[in-house]
């Protein structure tokens, strides 16, 4: 079983330091970069996968600054087995159309049989890289999963996703790429073992060249958006604190929920 | 004349989302500011006329694609092909897609198929002579930006209750059309669909939303979180401290890496506040939280803070809310 596990680093959410620079792109100085929590619950899936598979290997796929084997080798010391960077200067302020297309051509220098990533990342956000990759790449796209189900003997995947109310079972053969979620499971800490064997995994690195594209299609000169303002958010109202007895603390908020025309 | 469409999400029964018709209404708003462009919806499913007839409500005129394979295999990348063709033969300036699953799978491979730009999960948006302009909530709140799509074309995806939804004063036509060409990328059939037992009404674009936390105690405990939603009409939602202990299924946490809300009402029980939940709910427009410690983080930024128990305040809020419905 072979997993590719699309991982970015992200700002610490918990550090407070995020902020863009002049150029309206994230400044990376400020803040820690971790791996964004949504991959490492598809690393941790991609980890237990390869373990019950009892051969195979975890491979972790990012495309980032030239300081991402820092955070890459924390999910190194969660158990993957290698890593690949793509890093180049010229793909800083990349769009998700071009970061798309450039994790759609690191993939095809890798064999797999599935390829997961995070539903989403907690800076961008935007959630459409994962099914675009599927679509650049042609694979079976099966999303907001909550559990991954292999099928090595028949060849075949499958995947419950999350709905309103409850799941559907998605079925595909596999190579597929799997969007999952939190519900696939709490990710481990590294071990002390863990983490000195990161130190010497392998990752290796992919430029613009190698994977054929255009440096001038990607980055700040090919992005097909652009942030053109940005500002402080409204401060909120003073917080009213009450601290009568649970009647009368109740007969406050029905008052304020009466007063705003929730109730 | 430049367009702007809507993609009209159709729920397993068929039915339209309702987040379609908030985004349905943006998109007339937005029509007006950009030189009167004609805002058409479009409805892409198996059984596509319900939901074709209830976008015709919100916009002037509604393309319909019958899609069989929509009915048993999952949707988003069907219908970004059949919506990329449509789009290669009409030439929409703007395409308008709900900001939850559904919509941000269909903007995804719509993306790459077109190799349009995405904005993604505006929470308003507005016309300028550049084209569209979103507005987003990043790092978890600490900043709004505003952003446009090079050209003034793309994608744009919009979170739930950006806007509150109101029909057109007259309703839309509907016009049944068939895209050119195959459907190329693998389907992904779905061999069942299972209701979870208990499932609790979704959060994603409640109005009111009653939330538990740690502070619950137990998953008994949501019993009387779930009673104070049932009598304000809300939903119940739960922080990820909650989801884990098992007392409540994913699908109703808030928070990083769960959903994003914005509801009218967001009254938190328990719960404290991290920054992991915070980024999930800071914008709603009224927060009240009950809990025993007044030094708390949501007290920094909730509109009112109950000190106390919160089994015995929230039974006395149930109790005055159930007097005054009578």
């Amino acid at each position: 079983m072979r997993i590719v596990v699309l991982t970015k680093p992200v700002p610490d959410p918990a550090s407070g330091g995020e902020r863009l620079g002049a150029d309206g792109r994230l400044d990376r100085t400020n803040s820690p970069a971790v791996v964004n929590g949504n991959d490492e619950y598809v690393l941790e899936k991609a980890l237990k996968l390869v373990e019950a598979a009892g051969e195979g290997e975890v491979i972790l796929l990012t495309m980032a600054p030239a300081t991402a084997p820092e955070t890459m080798r924390k999910a190194l010391a969660m158990g993957a087995t290698r890593g690949v960077l793509v890093t180049d200067p010229p793909i800083g302020g990349s769009c998700t159309v071009a970061t798309t297309r450039i994790l759609a051509a690191a993939l095809k220098t890798l064999e797999f049989d599935l390829v997961l990533a995070g539903v989403d990342t907690s800076d961008g956000g935007a959630g459409v890289v994962a099914p675009g990759v599927a679509a650049l790449a042609g694979l079976p796209y099966l999303s907001y999963a909550a559990s991954i189900e292999p099928d090595a003997a028949a060849g075949k995947v499958r995947v419950n996703r999350i709905t309103p109310s409850g799941y559907d079972v998605l079925e595909a053969p596999m190579p597929a790429l799997i969007s999952g979620t939190q519900a696939l499971g709490e990710p481990r800490y590294p071990s002390l073992k863990g983490i000195m064997a990161a130190r010497n995994k392998e990752i290796t690195t992919l430029t613009l060249a190698d994977l054929g594209i255009d440096a001038g299609t990607v980055g700040t000169a090919g992005a097909t958006t652009k942030v053109v303002d940005s500002r402080a958010p409204e401060p909120r109202a003073a917080t009213r604190v009450v601290r009568e007895e649970p009647d009368e603390a109740a007969r406050q908020v029905v008052a304020l929920l009466a007063e705003r025309r929730l109730i | 004349m430049a367009g702007i469409w809507v993609h009209g999400e159709l729920a397993a029964d068929g039915s339209l989302a309702k987040l379609s018709t908030e985004v349905a209404t943006l998109a007339r708003s937005l029509a007006g500011e950009s030189g009167g462009a004609e805002v058409t919806g479009i409805v892409i499913g198996a059984d596509p006329a319900g939901g074709a007839a209830e976008l015709a409500r919100f916009v002037p005129r509604v393309l319909v694609v019958t899609e069989p394979s929509t009915v048993d295999h999952a949707a988003g990348t069907i219908v970004a092909q059949r919506l990329a063709a449509l789009i290669e033969e009409r030439d929409p300036d703007i395409v308008l897609a709900g900001a939850g699953p559904e919509g941000r799978d269909l903007a995804g491979a719509l993306s790459a198929l077109t190799g349009r730009g995405v904005l993604a999960n505006a929470i308003a948006l507005r016309g300028s002579p550049d084209g569209p302009i979103a507005t987003h909530s990043v790092f978890g709140g600490k900043l709004i930006t505003e952003s446009a799509l090079t050209g003034g074309r793309g994608i744009v995806t919009v979170r739930p209750n950006a806007v509150t939804a109101e029909a057109a004063d007259s309703p839309g036509s509907i016009e049944t059309v068939a895209p050119a060409g195959e459907l190329t990328q693998p389907a992904v059939p779905i061999i069942d669909r299972i209701e979870a037992q208990g499932a609790a009404a979704s959060i994603d674009d409640a109005r009111i939303i009653v939330a538990g936390g740690r502070g619950v105690g137990g998953p008994e405990g949501f019993g009387l979180i779930a009673d104070l939603a049932e009598a304000l009409g809300g939903a119940v939602g739960a922080t990820r401290a909650a989801v884990d202990s098992g007392w409540i299924p994913y699908s109703q946490q808030i928070g990083q890496t769960g959903k994003i809300v914005k509801p009218q009402l967001y009254l938190a029980m328990g719960i404290s506040g991290a920054i992991q939940h915070k980024v999930g709910m800071q914008t709603a427009s009224t927060i009240i939280a009950v809990n025993r410690d007044p030094d708390a983080p949501i007290a920094d930024f909730a509109d009112m803070v109950v000190v106390g128990d919160l089994v015995e305040v929230g039974q006395a809020i149930l109790a005055q809310l159930r007097e005054r419905s009578g």
